[in-house]
């Protein structure tokens, strides 16, 4: 058990940058860390929380969303509060979005097929017509 | 630190537990005396409602009223029925009554309609609790005199990263300080079975969370249906292991007492988890968490004096029975909707606050909200309540209301 019992002292005091954004570590085991401010196609970051440092975005991001901390291998997992969330299904460089396109739950997989921006499912479409 | 050191007068009632408020219950049996009951309980001070919709009783939800009956908040039930439908208001006031409480019943058939049963139930309601103001002892309470749940709804990106964490903080120092602890949603633990289990205080305790994760994942399964929504996903989470992290935050990082299903009360001190999944059954009925309100009542069946409830986005609901505290780990919706909202852990992700810090200031609040102040739920007479048919192999009717 990992996770939690440090999850707790693994978040410091954060300072806020007036004017760039942020994106928030939660565990320094984490390779991902979630956008506190809605983030722009190649606009620097700045990583609070539990790790530190800039970050170049290559997509542009909503804010909640999540941004690689560092190159993730096509099956490596994705680790958040310390533990996988799920496996990532593709080559996820440094910088890049991290979501429904890149990224399939261990056990959900009807999420892979909902839609990217507004999770809307696909799957049930006929239903309406 | 000196929060957690607060005491405050509290409600002593037979069975030895103690309430942080004294109210008169009004409970129908059937949704055909809905309106009787509501209109017997409007403007009357200290008075709430709850009831069953259906017709065809069910041992769920019977167990489910009676636990409620018998909470510690409450001092006095009137049970109101229709007259044809099966669950039974005499049988109700007969269970209320053993636990030493004041309990009344009648039927709206045999009361003449509407009006009568109304003017009769007001005289009812006024004089329980008149006389429960006069009788009941008031009794010294501390943080170790308080069952607290806590449940997140109208989740955004902030409820896993400030909202729920925060409640953890404050659900560490509850257990430190020798209260209970009661967080649900094991259908929100998927991806976690090993973290789960990593948590469990003892053998037995382990057994039980293996069991009900395994039947939460078998349901998920048979249903297709994780506890995962369009609006998580386009707020940013991806996988139900993700969503589940966030909310698995808010129980803290103590170990794990055991699982306890809805209508029973915990054990013993410390942190528990409540098994809201329904039981498999030849029938099939029932939905886990259908919503957020069901979620509320369960934990409010299990002795809660009072309930968190985590809501990034920003909802208004309210509980009857127990004070329901809103917490919100997003501070836009705290400024936007602050008549709603009681807490703002948003404070974390700007820095004004350590984690530490939220859950001493949330400590504090729950000691304020149960010597009395009303939360802002209460203040703006938010009571929703949802009861509804669901199959659990039935606890034993003590465990109700176990000290």
């Amino acid at each position: 058990m990992f996770a939690f019992q440090n999850f707790l002292c693994a978040i410091p005091v954060l300072r806020l940058n007036s004017g760039v954004a942020t994106a928030f570590q939660i565990h320094a085991a984490d390779n991902v860390a979630t956008l506190l401010e809605d983030g722009a196609e190649s606009s620097v970051v700045q990583v609070v929380g539990a790790g530190s440092g800039e970050i170049r975005l290559s997509n542009a991001m909503p804010r909640g969303h999540k941004v690689a901390l560092r190159e993730i291998g096509a099956g490596e997992p994705v680790i958040k509060f310390g533990v996988r969330i799920g496996h990532a299904l593709e080559l996820i460089p440094r910088g890049a979005w991290v979501h429904l396109h890149n990224l399939a739950s261990d056990y959900d997989a009807r999420s892979g097929s909902l839609d990217l921006r507004s999770g809307a499912p696909t799957d049930t479409s006929s239903a309406y017509v | 630190m000196s929060d957690l050191q607060t005491s405050w007068t509290g409600y002593l009632r037979a069975d030895g537990r103690k309430g942080v408020r004294n109210l008169v219950l009004v409970i129908y049996t059937v949704e055909c005396a809905q309106h009787v009951a509501h209109a017997i309980a409007t403007d009357e001070e200290d008075t709430h409602v709850i009831g069953f919709p259906g017709c065809y009783d069910n041992a769920y939800a019977i167990r489910l009223m009676l636990a409620l009956a018998r909470h510690p908040n409450v001092g006095a039930v009137l049970a109101v029925g229709l007259g044809c439908e099966y669950i039974q208001p005499e049988k109700i006031a007969d269970v209320v009554r053993a636990s030493g409480r004041s309990a009344e019943w009648f039927f709206i058939q045999q009361q003449g309609g509407t009006t009568r049963s109304v003017n009769l139930g007001k005289q009812l309601v006024a004089r329980m609790r008149e006389q429960i103001r006069a009788e009941t002892t008031r009794v010294p309470m501390t943080l170790a005199d308080l069952t607290v749940g806590c449940e997140c709804g109208g989740s955004d990106g902030t409820s896993g990263l400030a909202g729920n964490p925060s409640v953890g903080a404050f659900f560490d120092l509850l257990v430190d300080a020798g209260g209970r602890a009661i967080f649900e949603e094991t259908v929100e633990m998927i991806g976690l079975r090993e973290h789960l289990l990593a948590r469990a205080a003892s053998a037995e305790a382990r057994q039980q969370l293996a069991d009900a994760y395994d039947k939460a994942e078998r349901y998920c399964k048979s249903v297709r249906q994780w506890s995962v929504s369009p609006g998580n996903f386009a707020g940013g989470l991806t996988t139900i292991e993700e969503k589940s992290l966030g909310a698995f935050a808010k129980s803290g990082s103590r170990a794990i007492q055991g699982v306890i299903r809805v209508a029973e009360a915990p054990r013993g001190p410390g942190l528990w988890v409540l098994d809201s999944v329904p039981d498999e059954h030849f029938m099939q009925f029932g939905y886990t968490n259908p919503n957020d309100t069901e979620g509320i009542m369960d934990l409010i069946s299990a002795g809660s004096q009072i309930v968190l409830f985590v809501t990034g986005r920003g909802s208004v609901i309210g509980s009857p029975i127990a004070p329901l505290i809103k917490v919100t780990g997003n501070s836009a919706t705290y400024r936007a909707m602050e008549e709603d909202m009681d807490f703002d852990a948003g404070r974390v992700l700007t820095g004004e606050l350590t984690m530490a810090q939220a859950g001493r200031e949330l400590a504090g609040l729950v000691a304020r909200v149960a010597a009395g102040e009303p939360s802002k739920p209460e203040r703006l007479n938010h009571r929703e309540y949802f009861i509804m048919y669901k199959h659990q192999n039935t606890p034993a009717l003590e465990a109700g209301c176990r000290a």
